[in-house]
């Protein structure tokens, strides 16, 4: 490529020229700062008309939501990743340049909702003239204003108005109000872009971004500059379209940061002017923020520590004291409607249904109070703001380790699932600390584990409490989860000396003003991820379940008939009484089957951990998904015993082994434990670090590490103390 | 753009290298923005509203020592900024 192009690409008609009365639903863009009250102002606009997605081709969460506007009409909403400015410094904020900057684009919004910080002003409206300079229709939901009204802040909204060129709707989104303002204005379909503009390209930067505004056909200089700063980053751009940029900008020698920082500064020069006319602020007294009184008790020394302690202390409580009785209630609850069901009714169809279907919904269904229980307070942590000290506090501890403080909330919610939690991995910007921590994360003790931990403890640990008050279930409970803690950190401190980081890392961030949480939000929450979790784990569950009762009813060939007529025989030669004679035939059956045949052939390889055959079939099958090990359990054991389905623990304690003494000794039970806390046993955990990490690298290392350090483990338990 | 000490024609009156930074600030003292060091972190401390001109005042630091509180503008917002961080925001005599 000798010279530049100058005749424009061909392109479709630039964004003026579309069809004016477009039949389509309204789509409207959600944007604004981090903490600036998006989330709750999205919440109130949508409320349970919420849909999570994905992005085209990225992992960053697509929320959309309908919305009801004023005079009968409606409109689509997209929720974008909150934002500083429109340069992206996260995978996060990518997303949003791949929307805006192409006016081609499917999703491309007719409009956007700016949410702008009323008692922060000056650092929101950066974002604001950046969208209002692209040429977008935009509303400011002027946000927070009794915030600044608490800080005597007077903000002259028709000056405002007037000013930015765009309507002002001021409001408190947690509490709801100006909502309906906002609907009301949002109604009238804006068509035109703001006249004004804050701040454009102007002198040496002109030639260049001409040159780009011709050749891409854009309908403005600014889009156009974009195009130069951002160009290796938009996907939407052809390898072609890059190479032209590449070429341009060399020629040109632009230098993108030192454009960006006089841009900036160009407007907050501007947006400092507007402010004058617009603002004053009557300060009664110097009197310090709540926000700061709170943070001198919550980032203490000592009390900083001993609070987040305790947090985490009444975390565990909820999950495993208070989440028990819904969850004692919906097994037993499964349990009584499969006894009903096969009372009532039999044959094959029948056993289908209670052993396999309705077993593997017991297994989904039963996590829902621990899953609702977790995210509702990882929601309420979020919403008050604690989130962000808690990453603070914890910044220097996790450095040795090769993490930062912005590990600590994947690493936390790694507690609830791996899945959302290396997903959450993408606010830390660092490439280096990101794949740490999302290699490790999936070593923390995720709520799929918790079935395998509280069915394995409750059959070997008594519930006896030691000194009086720590129940010791629960101290066994806590042990495991230290397990997963002390290996995330170890193997990320081993991992820290292998990888070579690729840029510097930032830490920066704001601290949000604690907050009472909104409930509705927090309800929100746990809605969502509750409903995900029955969608899309309980599919995987409940298939693997119907599986894997098929492979354990059926067997190749005719060898289970072959077994039962054997059984049958020596019952007839014994006069062995009938309970007895089917338990037996039902044990040979099992053994003889598909599943048995399977978990023979892994027997050998799992045998020096203390495991047989059925925990080799559990153990296959929680390759798919550990949550499907209780399942399995359930349905193994009920196939090998009689009709009564009492509740998995009740099967599980009455498994014998070959001398007729209990089979699950507190050892075994031990060595498999061990294998669950450390073994990467989750499909939809390797998926998403693929899709997160873009390479197969990094899922296939986690397999390898976490499986042989799981096999190690249970071996030295097993060798040592069984 | 005399904070972005990246290019030789940048003029600064005095070496940057001796100013006070952010991080020298004792906790609950109050100073002003003059530059910012590093241009890459710049970009992202403009961003943020740290800008020459601002006030900060130190809020206080974790436990560790590390990372720091920066409360900017009028009591207007906290930052948390890694003491790596607070090293690249110059502060005015």
């Amino acid at each position: 490529m000798q010279e530049t192009p100058t005749a424009p690409r061909p392109t479709t008609l630039p964004p003026s020229n579309r069809p004016a009365a477009d039949p389509h639903l309204p789509r409207l863009a959600l944007i604004g700062n981090p903490n600036s009250g998006k989330t709750s102002l999205f919440n109130q606009l949508t409320g349970l008309n919420q849909k999570v997605g994905n992005f085209p081709g990225v992992t960053v969460d697509r929320k959309t939501g309908m919305a009801q506007l004023g005079g009968q009409r409606r409109a689509e909403i997209i929720d974008l990743p909150g934002t500083y400015s429109l340069y992206p410094k996260s995978l996060d904020e990518q997303v949003i340049a791949d929307l805006l900057y192409n006016p081609d684009a499917a999703d491309y919004p007719d409009f956007v909702v700016v949410t702008v910080d009323a008692s922060n002003l000056r650092r929101s409206l950066l974002l604001f003239s950046q969208l209002a300079d692209l040429g977008l229709p935009a509303i400011l939901a002027l946000n927070m204003t009794d915030l600044a009204a608490e800080r005597g802040i007077q903000i002259d909204l028709p000056a405002l108005e007037r000013e930015l060129g765009v309507p002002v709707v001021p409001m408190n989104a947690r509490k709801g109000v100006g909502v309906a303002a906002l609907r009301i204005v949002m109604a009238e379909r804006l068509a035109a872009p703001p006249a004004l503009r804050f701040w454009e390209p102007e002198g040496d930067l002109l030639p260049l971004v001409r040159q780009i505004r011709y050749y891409f056909n854009l309908h403005n200089d600014y889009l156009a500059l974009h195009y130069a700063h951002q160009f290796r980053g938009l996907r939407f751009l052809s390898d072609d379209d890059r190479a032209y940029l590449l070429e341009l900008t060399e020629k040109y020698k632009f230098d993108s940061t030192a454009r960006q920082a006089e841009e900036t500064i160009g407007r907050y020069a501007r947006i400092n002017e507007l402010l004058l006319e617009v603002v004053t602020v009557t300060r009664t007294e110097q009197r310090e923020p709540a926000s700061n009184k709170i943070d001198k008790v919550l980032t203490h020394r000592v009390f900083g520590y001993l609070i987040f302690l305790g947090i985490l202390f009444l975390l565990f409580q909820a999950i495993f004291a208070w989440a028990q009785y819904p969850m004692d209630l919906i097994d037993q609850g499964v349990a009584n409607f499969n006894e009903l069901l096969q009372n009532n009714f039999s044959g094959p169809l029948v056993r289908l249904l209670t052993e396999g279907v309705i077993a593997g919904l017991g297994g989904v269904l039963i996590f829902i109070p621990q899953i609702a229980l977790l995210f509702a307070f990882l929601a309420v942590l979020e919403e008050t703001g604690y989130m962000a000290r808690v990453t603070f506090l914890m910044d220097k501890l996790m450095r040795p380790f090769g993490l930062s403080g912005k590990s600590v909330v994947p690493l936390i919610s790694g507690l609830a699932c791996a899945v959302p939690a290396i997903m959450g991995a993408r606010t830390i910007e660092s490439w280096k600390d990101r794949m740490l921590t999302i290699f490790v994360t999936p070593l923390m003790s995720c709520s799929a584990r918790i079935p395998v931990y509280t069915v394995l403890v409750a059959l070997v640990v008594p519930d006896e409490s030691w000194l009086g008050i720590f129940n010791m279930r629960g101290l066994v409970l806590m042990g495991l989860y230290l397990l997963g803690l002390v290996s995330a950190l170890v193997s990320a401190f081993a991992l820290k000396k292998i990888l070579k980081a690729r840029e510097r890392s930032y830490f920066i961030m704001e601290f949000p003003v604690y907050r009472w949480p909104r409930w509705k939000n927090v309800g929100l929450t746990i809605v969502e991820k509750v409903k995900a979790f029955i969608f899309q784990a309980g599919k995987v569950i409940v298939a693997i379940s119907v599986l894997l009762w098929v492979l354990a009813s059926y067997g190749p060939g005719n060898r289970q008939a072959q077994a039962e007529a054997q059984v049958q025989q020596q019952a007839a030669a014994q006069r062995w009484p009938a309970a007895e004679t089917e338990r037996q035939v039902a044990s040979a059956r099992l053994e003889t089957s598909y599943a048995g045949t399977f978990g023979h052939v892994i027997e050998p390889v799992i045998r020096p951990l203390g495991f047989d055959w059925k925990v080799g079939i559990a153990l296959l099958t929680s390759f798919a998904a550990r949550e499907v090990f209780v399942g399995t359990m359930s349905t193994i054991y009920s196939v090998g015993q009689d009709a009564d389905l009492g509740t998995v623990q009740q099967k599980l304690a009455n498994e014998k082994d070959i001398n007729g003494q209990p089979f699950f000794t507190p050892v075994r039970a031990l060595s498999l434990l061990v294998f669950y806390v450390f073994a990467m046993q989750c499909m939809s955990t390797l998926a998403v670090t693929y899709r997160e990490t873009k390479s197969w690298r990094w899922p296939l290392g986690q397999l390898v590490y976490m499986t042989g350090l799981a096999y190690a483990a249970s071996l030295l338990v097993w060798q040592v103390w069984g | 753009m005399a904070f972005l000490r990246r290019s030789p024609r940048t003029v600064a009156p005095v070496p940057t290298s001796s100013r006070r930074t952010a991080n020298d600030l004792r906790v609950g003292e109050t100073a002003t923005v003059c530059c910012l060091k590093d241009p890459e972190m710049a970009l992202k401390l403009l961003e943020m509203g740290c800008i020459p001109g601002t006030q900060v005042r130190l809020a206080g630091r974790a436990p560790l020592g590390d990372p720091l509180m920066l409360v900017l503008g009028d009591e207007e917002y906290t930052l948390s900024l890694r003491v790596s961080e607070a090293t690249t925001i110059q502060l005015k005599a």
